[in-house]
Order: structure tokens, then sequence, then C-alpha cells
């Protein structure tokens, strides 16, 4: 701890309070009432209820969250395979190849996601790639978002990785494959944990790029969660975003348990 | 044949850090690299390993020319300063690695693994992790895990650097054992401790601002080193500014001293290399009065600063049961034979083989 004094401490905490409750907290909480609200006229929902929930967690809301999971999943996946793999190359380049990495990368997060789907449908509209109408365009779309985040917290890692580790692996006679896979990647498994993760709840929780692309049957859960909204039912909202949040936040923690596990060391 | 430097020369952009570098390291040789800060040690080393390329020349290793190959085929230990052990494997994986990343097979790695945890005397911390270990066990598996894949020729990089003197003196003489155990590795041994090289090499090359000084073994350096350099790096030195005289003797201020001038022409500026040890204190052979200016107590000896025509002189005396006050007058001798007479002008400016 930084802060050593009693007093100092509560200062600390006051602040934070201060700054996340009504920053992060109360909105999440607003969002919790509603999901179990009947109606909400006056200062405080009412009518408690679980409807909402029932209708969450079956039939088109079930079939939109597997549809989230596995489009994050797989998103995040290749992200995390192509952010490293740039990475790793660049490194081995230089600097200069490393700057025009990044700058790659970030080009698709710097515009509106809006205009990257619509980008992505027109490039892939028409033969020899057809993707559009496909789920694979929308896994591809969410790809393309979130590398440049993945691929920015490998080349942080790979900066402080000790170069002396692989040159020790090298001249006990290891080739260059042997190295990246023995010694390289599991040193970096602490940060390839942390981007996994970003991305994972990047991913979840994309919905504009979406929008332009998602074809009928693979719809990810923020569409319905918009289309609930908008449709004037903004308590079945509530409750399919609490299920989103609830449902990243479980495969957050795993992954942090298991990158607390790799963290040694 | 050991390791053999040809003309090698290494630079960083503009700046050379290993100058026409020629040294042959025999099988079996405990060579010791040293040299102050910055000399350019380390990148010697790293040019026998492959982590740099040399600008020119050539590096051999056991009669094969390896400068073109990677560092992966050179068949090298190494030992570097900070271990470098995987932080996340444990004691057993980190030495059996280079076993596994060259396809020996499972039980055979076990074995010399065994082995070579056996020689260092790490037996028992197999199955810790690198960070449960103390500095100094975590040197002897760096240690093992170079030696585990039989190199033929081992490199150390101040390995004993971030112990303190007690454990350094111990893993000193469990050095030296494992060179006994193991008579045909050559060893490559860099560090900036006197110490260190006098006890554990078979030879010593100085090495000053990218270049090598001077090779030789320890006795032959110590006794009689060629240069100022290295007769104030390897073990210290009074150097005294004489002129040699007609009859085999040298004049170094106002007194005639005796010292052996071997065939250098009378009248030549020279500097004479006393070592502080083989000065003593009283009257003898070649007196000198000076004055103390101060006094060390040391243990088993005292050191004495004796200022004598201007000029500073350190004798290393057994222990003094009356040790002379600061400002008292004092004698102070050496034998002719304790005296090596240097060309001048060979300190650490120009180029003197
Ligand atoms: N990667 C590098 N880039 C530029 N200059 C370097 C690099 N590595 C070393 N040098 C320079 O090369 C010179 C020799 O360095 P080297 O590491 O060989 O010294 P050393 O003799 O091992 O010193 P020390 O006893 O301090 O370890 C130094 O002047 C250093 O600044
Ligand atoms: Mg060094």
């Amino acid at each position: 701890m930084l802060v050593h004094s009693r007093g100092g401490r509560r200062a600390v905490w006051a602040l934070f309070a201060l700054l996340f409750l009504p920053l992060f907290a109360l909105p999440l909480l607003v969002l919790v009432a509603a999901s179990f609200a009947g109606h909400w006229s006056g200062a405080l929902p009412s009518g408690p209820t679980l409807d909402h929930y029932d209708a969450a967690v079956r039939g088109e809301s079930l079939r939109a969250l597997t549809a989230s999971l596995a489009t994050a999943a797989a998103a995040s996946a290749l992200a995390l395979t192509a952010g490293t793999w740039a990475a790793l190359s660049a490194h081995a380049l230089g600097r200069r190849a490393r700057r025009v990495m990044d700058l790659l990368f970030m080009l698709p997060v710097a515009v509106p996601s809006v205009v990257a789907g619509l980008a992505l449908l027109v490039a892939f509209s028409k033969p020899p790639v057809l993707l559009n109408g496909t789920r694979w365009i929308v896994i591809l779309a969410h790809t393309v978002l979130v590398t440049a985040f993945a691929h920015q917290s490998v080349t942080a890692a790979l900066g402080r990785l000790d170069p002396a580790y692989e040159q020790a692996a090298a001249s006990l006679g290891a080739r260059p494959w042997y190295v990246l896979w023995r010694v390289r990647l599991p040193l970096l498994l602490p940060s390839l944990g942390a981007a996994a993760g970003l991305c994972f709840a990047l991913s979840m929780g994309e919905l504009s790029a979406t929008m332009m692309l998602y074809p009928p049957d693979w719809l990810p859960l923020p569409v319905l969660v918009f289309g609930a909204t908008d449709r004037g039912s903004p308590f079945t909202g509530s409750a399919l975003a609490v299920v989103l949040m609830g449902t990243t936040l479980l495969v957050l923690l795993a992954l942090s348990r298991i990158r607390t596990k790799a963290s040694y060391r | 044949m050991g390791i053999r430097f040809e003309d090698v020369t290494v630079a960083y952009g503009r700046t050379t850090v290993l100058d026409s570098f020629d040294l042959t390291v025999e099988p079996g040789e405990v060579m010791a690299l040293l040299g102050p800060s910055g000399s350019g040690k380390t990148t010697a080393l790293r040019a026998v390993a492959g982590f740099v390329t040399p600008a020119r020349g050539r590096v051999w290793i056991d009669g094969r020319d390896v400068t073109k190959l990677p560092p992966y085929q050179r068949g090298i230990g190494m030992v570097v300063q900070s271990y470098a052990l995987f932080p996340h494997m444990r004691v057993d994986k980190n030495v059996g690695f280079g076993l596994r990343a060259q396809g020996v097979p499972r039980a055979e790695t076990a074995e010399r693994v065994e082995q070579a945890l056996a020689l260092t005397g790490m037996g028992e911390f197999a199955r810790r992790y690198p960070r449960e270990l103390s500095g100094g066990q975590q040197q002897r598996v760096a240690i093992a895990r170079a030696l585990a894949v039989r190199p033929q020729v081992l490199l150390l990089d101040e390995p004993l650097s971030a112990l303190d003197a007690r454990l350094r003196s111990g893993m000193l003489a469990e050095l030296a054992r494992l060179h006994r155990e193991l008579p045909d590795v050559s060893m490559l041994y860099v560090t900036h401790d006197q110490i260190e090289a006098l006890t554990l090499a078979d030879r010593i090359a100085v090495m000053d601002r990218a270049r090598l000084r001077d090779v030789g073994t320890p006795q032959e350096l110590y006794r009689r080193p060629r240069t100022e350099f290295t007769a104030s790096f390897v073990g210290n030195a009074n150097l005294l500014p004489v002129t040699v005289g007609r009859d085999g003797g040298v004049r170094f201020a106002e007194h005639d001293l005796q010292a052996p001038t071997g065939d250098a022409a009378p009248g030549a500026e020279a500097t004479l290399c006393v070592r502080p040890h083989a000065v003593g204190l009283g009257d003898g052979p070649n007196p000198l009065p000076g004055t103390v200016t101060g006094i060390q107590w040391r243990g088993a000896t005292h050191r004495l600063l004796v200022e004598t025509a201007g000029h500073r002189l350190m004798a290393d005396v057994g222990e003094l049961r009356d040790p002379p006050a600061p400002g008292d007058t004092v004698t102070v001798h050496f034998a002719p034979d304790d005296a090596v007479l240097l060309p001048a002008g060979t300190g650490g400016d120009d180029r003197d083989g």
C-alpha cells in the first residue's frame, strides 16, 4: 500500500466511492432494479416480478446468448492468435515495423464501428468471398474490431520480456519454434490472459457493427437488448442486459483465475 | 580445439566494442577474461554464443567456424549474470530444457538431469521453482542447466557477482572442483574480480577498451606483468617512474635502486613495478625513506601508505604490534628480485602486447 496512515487510507476509499458509485455503480443498479420491475412510474420501480428473466433465459433470448458467447469466444481466439502473431513478427522486425503494425490494427477502431461494419459488408457481399448473410461475417467483424487490443497488450508484454530468457534457451540448443512454444509464450501467458479477457468483453458488448451485419439466424444478445428497448419494453431489455453482464462477468472471472495460476512465479 | 577468436571486431553503430580480438582457449582450459567495466568482456562472450554478429573476423568452436551459425547450433553452455532460469519451470525442467529441446528421450533426460544436479549439489531441490531458491542455489542450477547438455565450451558471465564474499569463495572452490571433474570442457570465464581470475583460471586475458591487452598464466601476469595496465589490474602495484642506469640499476628520484633491467637501454625512461606485499618496513635492500600518510588495518596485514620523493607507496606488511602513526618517518625497502621493470607509458592509453 502506498498510503500508510489510517486517515489517508480512508480518504482514498472515500474518493474511490465518490467516483465509482455515481459513475459506474449507479447506472448498473438502475439496470438491475429495472430488470425486476413490473412498472416504473414513480421515483422507484414497483411491482417486483421475475417474468423478464423467465423470458430472458429461454427461446430466442437463449439462442442470442449462445450466439454472443460463440461469437465472442471465436473472435477473441482469432484476435489473440492474429494479434500475438503480428506482435511477434513486428518484434523480430524492429521498431519501425512495430509502429506501422500498430497503426494498421488501430484503423478499424478509429473509424466508427458502423462504418467498419459497412465496409466489411461491401467487401464480402460478392464472390469470391461471400460471407454476407452468414454468421461468419459477424465473427469476422468482431475479430477485426478487437485485434488491435490483443496486438497492443501482447506488444507491450513482449517489450517487457527479458531477452535473457530466450537467449539462454537458444544457447542450450533450442530452435526458435521450441523457444517460442516453451519459453516465450508461457512467459507471456498472463498478458495473453488479460488480452483475452479484454477482447471477450469488448466482443460481448459490440452492437453498432453487428447491427449492420447480423443474419437472421445469428442474433447476438446486444442486438436483442437494443430491439427490446427500441420496441418500448425497457424492463425486458434490462433483464437481457443483466444476463449479458452476468455471463461476461463469469467468463472474465474464470479467465482471471487461469491468469493468477499462470502468473507465478 | 576449444574456442578461437580470429581478428573479431564487433561494433554497435559507430562505437567499436571489440577491436581485432585474437584469443585461443585450449580444450579443457579455463580462461578468465578480466577487465574493467565496459571493456567488452560480455561482448566477447556473446560473440562466441552467437548473440552478436562480428563486423569482421571469425569465431571457432572445436575447430568449426561458427561465425555464421545461429546460437542453437553452436553446442555451448552459457551462464549469464542474471542466471535467466525459466521462472515457469521447476528446477529439474530447467536443467532438462536443453536436452528436451535437442530431442533427447525422456528417460535419458531424467538421468542426465539427475547427474547434473548431483554434480552441483542441487539434487534435493529438483522440485522447486527458481523463485524458491537463494541466489547461490539459483546460480548452481544455472550451471547445472548449462552442463546438462554436455557442451564442449562453457561460457560464464560474472556468475558470482551477485553473491556475498563467503558464498563466492565457496562457489569458486566448487567451480574448481567441477573443472577437475570435467577436464575436457573449455571455460571462458568473464569477471572483473581479480581474485576470481587468479584463483580459477589457467590463463588470464586482460582486456581494456575493446582490446586484448595481455594474456598469460596468473603467475606470469602477477609476477612478471608486461605492461603498466596489467600490473595495476591484476593485483595491486606500486608503479615508480625511473630512469635506467648504466650498471644494472635504476634511478628513482634521488635514489639509486637495484633492479633487473634486462636489455633496457641506459638512460631510458621506465616504470618499476613492485607489489605492495613485497615492500617491507625498516632497513633492507633498496631502502627508501618516507613519511607515513595513512595506515589501514586489514586483519592479517597492515597497509601502510608511505610518501617518498613525492610518490605514494603501498606496503602490505604482516600485522604490526606497534604500527607507526601518520606523520612518522619510516624507511621501506624491497628486494631487487621482487621488482619488474616495465616500458614507460604502457597504461591504458595505447596498445601494447
Ligand atoms: N546493445 C548495445 N548497444 C550499444 N552499445 C552496447 C550494447 N551492449 C554493450 N554496449 C557497449 O559496449 C561496451 C562493452 O560492453 P560489455 O557489456 O561487453 O562490457 P563488459 O566488459 O562486459 O562490462 P561489465 O563488466 O560492466 O559487464 C560498453 O561500452 C557498452 O556500453
Ligand atoms: Mg558484462
